[in-house]
């Protein structure tokens, strides 16, 4: 009981973070190249303790950050789902992989995401129009070999306790 | 958002901690330099102040020899400063730190010195969303300074562009224009600066032609803004709420007299220069 508690609290805290992380504000220039961190953070829950984090969490999530980005409500939160769906049936194979390849994974996990952004934003009419849109699909997967094993450390330090 | 609001101010923290340190630690000779610079600047103003009131004076008396029912009117302003967070990259929004309890009402006009910035869309207790008026779903009526058009501004997505996009290609509109809000459409005052028109391009065959323009307000560069509150015409019947106001947007609400019907105020609505009292609204 204790132990899973100490765990709510980690992952709480860190999507916390991922959040604060995807509003600090950034010169105008490297705006696009935001990773998208609340959903690296996602993936990576969803995938070392898929009990715990799930679809439900992943929504709620993603209501949260559209309330919190002003985006229209559902956006972000229909597009974590679908990932975090994903993550849920592929979590065991993706484990296996070696951190370079789990960062490609990570690369194609995030195209379903930067997809469902892309329809609703194009029906409200704010169509990006730039291939600049699709550059966190990159600049993700560079920082999840850093992502990675500071949540790993994290959660052993919960589970330790 | 009420949830929302923790985290953001959480992230701007350290952004208005640093403007809040710099303030204080600064050294005496910059801050010397800084009311003297603030000095000169008042005393500037002042005087220009001093030629607009003779000009005001001047503007009644002629409006009262023509028996035109418009007049000048005070706004009640408000300074807000912006939260330094980053919204959706792809629509043009900022929160602000002052809220429902200040009396910020949804669809309340935001400006800065030099122009128009855009409107409230949500209010919370203690901040408030705006949206820019360069967002691609905002639209704002203006004039032509220099002849009076009359058409719409509207949002690109890039903040230092705006397009007017109903102008026939004959129109008489030339870049250096200047284009203020028309006060139509009841969301924001009239007379506020918007955008200066920097390109007109009239291609043959097309009937219309493609006119851009810069805002004049520093959209992505300001960090404080200043929250109107404006009467609408008297008599209008889409006024905010009054319970929305606190304060001194309702004893000025009581000045413009929205229960009391005056002559004045029948003039406004049968008024000659008010032919379209209310077209559609625009910017939502």
């Amino acid at each position: 009981m204790r132990q899973s508690s100490t765990l709510v609290l980690t992952i709480a805290l860190t999507l916390l973070a991922a959040i604060m992380l995807a509003i600090v504000p950034l010169p105008d220039w490297s705006r696009a190249f935001r990773p998208e961190w609340v959903l690296l953070v996602l993936i990576y829950w969803s995938m070392a303790l898929p009990a715990m984090v799930g679809v439900g969490v992943a929504w709620s999530v993603g209501l949260l950050m559209d309330v919190m980005e002003g985006s229209l409500i559902g956006q972000h939160a229909l597009g974590f789902a679908v990932t975090v769906y994903v993550v849920l049936h592929l979590y065991q194979r993706i484990r296996a992989f070696p951190l370079a390849q789990q960062a490609a994974a990570v690369t194609l996990l995030l195209i379903p995401y930067m997809s469902v952004s892309l329809w609703v934003l194009g029906m409200s009419g704010h169509s990006p129009g730039a291939w600049r849109y699709w550059a966190p699909l990159l600049t993700s997967a560079l920082v999840w070999p850093v992502v990675f094993p500071v949540l790993r450390s994290l959660r052993r330090r919960a589970t330790r306790f | 958002m009420l949830i929302a609001y923790p985290i953001q101010y959480l992230v701007d923290l350290p952004s208005s901690a640093g403007h809040w340190a710099s303030d204080k630690l600064g050294t005496h000779a910059s801050l010397i330099a800084e009311i003297e610079r603030l000095r000169e600047e008042h005393l500037q103003l002042k005087t220009r102040l001093l030629t607009y009131e003779s000009l005001e004076g001047e503007n009644a008396r002629l409006r009262g020899l023509l028996a035109s029912a418009e007049r000048f009117r005070e706004h009640r302003i408000l300074v807000a400063e912006l939260l330094s967070i980053d919204m959706d990259p792809f629509r043009q929004k900022v929160v602000i730190n002052k809220g429902e309890t200040q009396g910020v009402y949804e669809g309340q006009p935001i400006l800065d010195a030099n122009g128009v910035m855009g409107q409230v869309t949500d209010v919370d207790p203690v901040s408030a969303t705006a949206i820019l008026i360069s967002d691609p779903s905002h639209a704002i009526p203006v004039q032509i300074n220099r002849n009076g058009v009359r058409t719409l501004a509207v949002g690109t997505g890039q903040a230092d562009r705006l397009v007017l996009p109903h102008i026939p290609a004959n129109t008489d509109i030339l870049a250096g224009d200047v284009a203020s809000t028309s006060g139509l459409g009841g969301l924001y005052p009239s007379d506020y600066p918007v955008a200066e028109i920097t390109e007109v391009k009239r291609l043959p065959g097309e009937p219309f032609a493609r006119v851009s323009a810069r805002p004049l307000a520093r959209l992505d560069r300001a960090r404080e803004v200043l929250l109107v509150w404006w009467d609408l015409d008297p008599g209008g019947d889409i006024a905010p709420e009054g319970d929305s106001h606190s304060g001194a947007g309702t004893e000025e609400r009581e000045r413009a007299g929205t229960p009391g019907i005056t002559s004045e105020t029948m003039a406004v609505r049968t008024g000659p220069l008010r032919p379209a009292d209310r077209p559609e609204e625009t910017g939502r």
